[in-house]
């Protein structure tokens, strides 16, 4: 059991059970649609612009504990900031997922609770439930496509 | 009583009926996962081996291997004569009227898509209709569309019930004289209905139209006789019944094969090559283009020996069981819901608990050492059906047993614990 702890932390948990900005952002300027076909979710990132920053930004779809709280704490995180902090912290996030070796207490204060997420680097076919979200985010803000697939 | 009738009955070996006996031929069941001991619940996906099958195709490579119907060699003779074999054993195991009339292809899927591109090509043209149900898996939908594509023809989903059988008079009003090809799976791998083959095979020929069977599930479970069926196409994989994976078989009626243009080109499939004209060879080399996988036929032979020596009465009891135990335990947990509770299933529960998401429930099972799938199953219309995007489902196959069941319920309360 407590390995599994480390993968749904009690941040991840709050997160499910209570998703921050969740449903549609009726004037959303940037809608993406993400896939991941492993499972058959579905989930659609709106994001209003102002500028060079992340107005507003809102989700909805159905998807696992990983995958509605990866979505969840990363609109907490990114609403209000900078294009450029945004796409950053993608690198960041896309790095402590994925990457072959991840200082975490170097990043810890940049992570902040965004650290929560690093225990499913432990659970490999979990992985594309949590960067789901961060691809459709990097999708809206750069990308040319209205729906991307975790494949 | 004369002397003869007190001679032993004819050597036909006893049938195995006691079922949990057949576990300890496995040995990838006999390992830890996470610390505990495997609990595998996820045969519907693919199976485990039984040693008989590692053992003969482990001999095959390390003695017998050459290439097949090429040299006149000794080690070609026995590997044609294995490979040949099994392809008998199998047109036996199913009571195809002849040998020939069994392909070896890589799987159900390379299977339909054979029968899809070669009979489509053959007798679909526009307004044309090919009948398929709701219920069925990827694979028995999407060579369809492709070939309706190439050729105008068009794709019709006969519909199902809340309870995940064919609507049956759903069915019959999709059958029209447009109806060239019906295509049917023999068992849900989302749901575990078996479906009433006889009955919908006799009606679609009366309509005028070709049947096509995919029994990737029943290769396990049932007891399979294509002319007792008088199906006209019947699809098996290997790997769902206890044998390799890259190996199958598609079962045709040797005047449609016959019929049928060549699905590939290639060495093997051919009679005579010049520039000018090609000649095919005979059946069922037609279809089988390139260097077959013979270790893998030699494979899927031997799950077929290891299959002819079980009572399946005994097997269907046993499984029986574990499904109805499986299915009462799980409704005793919260917010459990069984997705397909047809009358008439096989050993395949699929099922949500509240609110949490199938993958968090296969995660926290695992970490338990049980596996399950989880996910649409490539079977997305049924999951749409249902209104859901996933389900968790656990399978049960010859190896398992209660046990099994009690470590699944057991990791479905430590889920509920962390997710209430």
């Amino acid at each position: 059991m407590n390995e599994l702890q480390d993968l749904y932390r009690e941040v991840i948990l709050d997160h499910n059970r209570r998703p921050r900005n969740f449903g549609e952002l009726k004037d959303a300027d940037r809608i993406v649609e993400g896939v991941n076909p492993l499972c058959g979710d579905r989930m659609t990132l709106y994001v209003k612009l102002n500028g060079d920053t992340v107005q507003d930004i809102r989700f909805k779809g159905t998807g696992c504990a990983i995958s509605v709280a990866s979505s969840s704490l990363m609109t907490e995180r990114v609403k209000g900031a900078s294009l450029q902090d945004t796409l950053a912290l993608f690198e960041k996030v896309h790095d402590m997922l994925t990457a072959e070796e991840f200082d975490e207490s170097a990043n810890i204060e940049e992570l902040d609770k965004l650290a929560a997420l690093s225990g499913v680097r432990a659970y490999p076919t979990r992985v594309k439930c949590a960067t789901l979200a961060w691809h459709a985010l990097k999708n809206a803000l750069t990308g040319t496509h209205d729906e991307i697939s975790t494949e | 009583m004369s002397a003869l009738e007190l001679q032993p009955k004819a050597a036909r070996p006893e049938l195995v009926t006691d079922i949990r006996s057949l576990r300890a031929d496995f040995p990838a069941l006999h390992q830890e996962v996470h610390g505990k001991p495997l609990v595998y619940l996820d045969s519907a996906a693919s199976s485990q081996r039984p040693q008989a099958v590692i053992d003969a195709m482990v001999h095959h490579e390390q003695h017998d291997h050459a290439n097949v119907h090429r040299g006149v060699h000794q080690l070609s003779h026995r590997s044609t004569a294995a490979y040949e074999g099994a392809r008998g054993k199998i047109s036996a195991y199913i009571n195809a009227a002849d040998s020939a009339e069994i392909i070896f292809t890589r799987g159900v899927t390379e299977s339909i898509n054979l029968v899809a591109a070669s009979l489509g090509q053959m007798c679909l043209g526009p307004g044309d209709e090919v009948l398929v149900t709701r219920m069925e898996h990827h694979s028995n939908i999407v060579p369809w569309q492709l070939i309706c594509q190439r050729t105008g023809a068009r794709v019709i989903p006969a519909p199902i019930t809340e309870t995940g059988e064919l609507d049956r008079d759903g069915f019959t009003a999709c059958l029209n004289n447009h109806t060239k090809i019906v295509a049917l799976g023999h068992i849900s791998n989302a749901l575990g209905t078996i479906n009433p083959l006889q009955d919908l095979i006799a009606e679609a020929h009366e309509t005028g139209a070709l049947v096509s069977i995919d029994g990737a599930q029943a290769g396990p479970h049932l007891r399979i006789d294509v002319q007792a069926l008088d199906c006209d196409f019947y699809s098996l994989s290997g790997h769902k019944m206890y044998g390799p994976t890259g190996i199958g078989i598609l079962y045709g009626k040797h005047a449609l094969l016959e019929a049928m243009p060549p699905y590939q080109g290639g060495g093997e499939m051919i009679l005579t090559v010049s520039f000018e004209e090609t000649t095919y060879n005979a059946l069922p080399h037609k279809f089988e283009a390139g260097t077959p996988n013979i270790t893998g036929a030699i494979g899927l032979g031997a799950a077929i020996d290891y299959l002819n020596a079980i009572d399946f009465d005994a097997l269907a009891a046993h499984e029986q069981d574990l499904l109805e135990y499986a299915t009462s335990e799980l409704l005793q947990l919260p917010g459990a819901r069984v997705i397909g509770t047809a009358d008439h299933k096989a050993s395949v529960l699929s099922f949500l608990l509240g609110k949490i998401h199938a993958h968090d429930l296969g995660t926290v099972v695992d970490r338990e050492g049980v596996a399950i799938r989880t996910g649409h199953h490539c079977a997305m219309p049924v999951m749409d059906f249902f209104g859901v995007s996933a389900t968790a489902r656990a399978s049960f196959a010859l190896y398992n047993n209660r046990d099994d069941v009690d470590r699944l319920m057991h990791g479905l309360r430590q889920a509920l614990e962390m997710f209430s």
